[in-house]
């Protein structure tokens, strides 16, 4: 299926999303406020960036946001990506936004306003680190607030309740499942006579807000 | 509470202080704070006047400065992104009853007008009054 994406700012982020977009055959228009950026970029991308502040709403409408099916804002200001997004989805009723939060201290703001996902760099990189760091007892890989779901991954440690039962003894509360288990640098998806050793790294998808109660399963004294 | 004080921030602030209110003001230059001393002809503070310097879109600043007690809150930096987004943050997480925010640009002023923000655009001010004098019958000769 191809898209037509609006992306707003044509820094690195925007130009080189611009460019993977296009090769993957999804008609992209790029906005970019300062002109001698623009004249650079309109070398390579040639009709398919246009110079002109995305914050503008003749600007947003020149580019087409009426018939757009994504609006990815990518500039170095966070207000300027709130309000981009904001426009986009509440003026032109497009069904899909992206917000680049510069800021992460930002980051309450675009929730606040409803600016849902803002991805934030400084955020993405915490969590690699997380990820690279198992000590943390409890990562989240994966978050979907207005779809009320995530992924949780937890390394289980020796004393933990959960070692030595099968899946199908745990007792998780209602609204969770462990859909992988990781063990010995490969991964399964666990039946419910699937025996849980210390050391595996489960995944786990819950409801927010059972994460204390599936901690309490795989970690010794809960600790994560 | 007035987020920024260039010369439309100032005088207001001035004229609230001066008709009795509290005025806190946050501005991220401290020479604005000058440009409210020269108004006053002494100290902002002498006079009662509260000033935080930092970036509206802080959450530590705009706490500082008092936003969640204040009755009214201005919006007036020289940038209309950051003042439509102080507003909307002044409305939804400090519950301010009173929220004023100037934006430059007519379109967007009269949308989020329509979306229940108080916006005052200068620059349809000016076009409506410059309209007017243009157009208006000539004098008899």
């Amino acid at each position: 299926m191809s898209l037509y994406v609006i992306v707003c700012g044509a820094g690195k982020v925007g130009w080189n999303l611009a460019r993977e977009l296009i090769e993957k055959d999804h008609e992209v228009t790029v906005i970019e406020s300062d002109r001698r950026r623009y004249l650079i970029v309109e070398q390579e991308l040639e009709h398919s960036v246009q110079y002109g502040d995305a914050t503008e709403l003749w600007v947003l409408e020149r580019a087409g946001i009426q018939r757009a099916d994504l609006v990815v804002a990518v500039t170095g200001d966070d207000e300027d990506n709130l309000l981009i997004c904001q426009v986009a989805k509440e003026k032109y009723l497009c069904d899909r936004i992206i917000a680049r939060v510069n800021n992460p201290r930002n980051v309450d703001t675009f929730k606040l306003l409803g600016i849902q996902p803002a991805v934030s760099a400084t955020d993405l990189i915490l969590r690699l680190i997380e990820h690279e760091v198992p000590s943390y007892g409890l990562i989240h890989l994966l978050d979907l607030p207005e779809e009320r779901l995530e992924i949780i991954e937890l390394v289980v440690s020796d004393d933990a309740p959960a070692v030595g039962r099968e899946v199908q003894e745990l007792n998780m509360p209602e609204g969770s499942l462990v859909i992988s288990v990781l063990r010995d640098h490969g991964g399964f998806v666990p039946k419910a006579d699937t025996v849980i050793r210390a050391g595996d790294e489960v995944l786990v998808v819950l409801d927010p807000g059972l994460e204390a109660d599936i901690t309490a399963h795989f970690v010794a004294n809960g600790r994560a | 509470m007035v987020v920024g004080a260039g010369r439309v921030g100032s005088s207001v602030a001035t004229s609230a202080l001066l008709a009795g209110h509290v005025v806190s003001v946050l501005d991220a230059d401290p020479l604005s704070h000058e440009r409210l001393d020269v108004e006053l002809g002494r100290s902002w503070e002498e006079n009662g006047g509260r000033f935080t310097i930092g970036t509206a879109l802080e959450r530590d600043a705009l706490d500082e400065a008092g936003m969640a007690e204040s009755d009214v809150c201005i919006v007036c930096t020289n940038g209309d992104n950051t003042n439509l987004v102080v507003a909307q943050i002044a409305q939804r997480r400090y519950d301010v009853p009173r929220v004023i925010v100037r934006v430059l640009d007519p379109r967007r002023a009269a949308w989020y007008r329509e979306q229940g923000l108080h916006t005052i655009c200068p620059t349809q001010i000016a076009i409506d009054q410059l309209t007017a004098a243009a157009l208006a019958p000539a004098p008899p000769a």
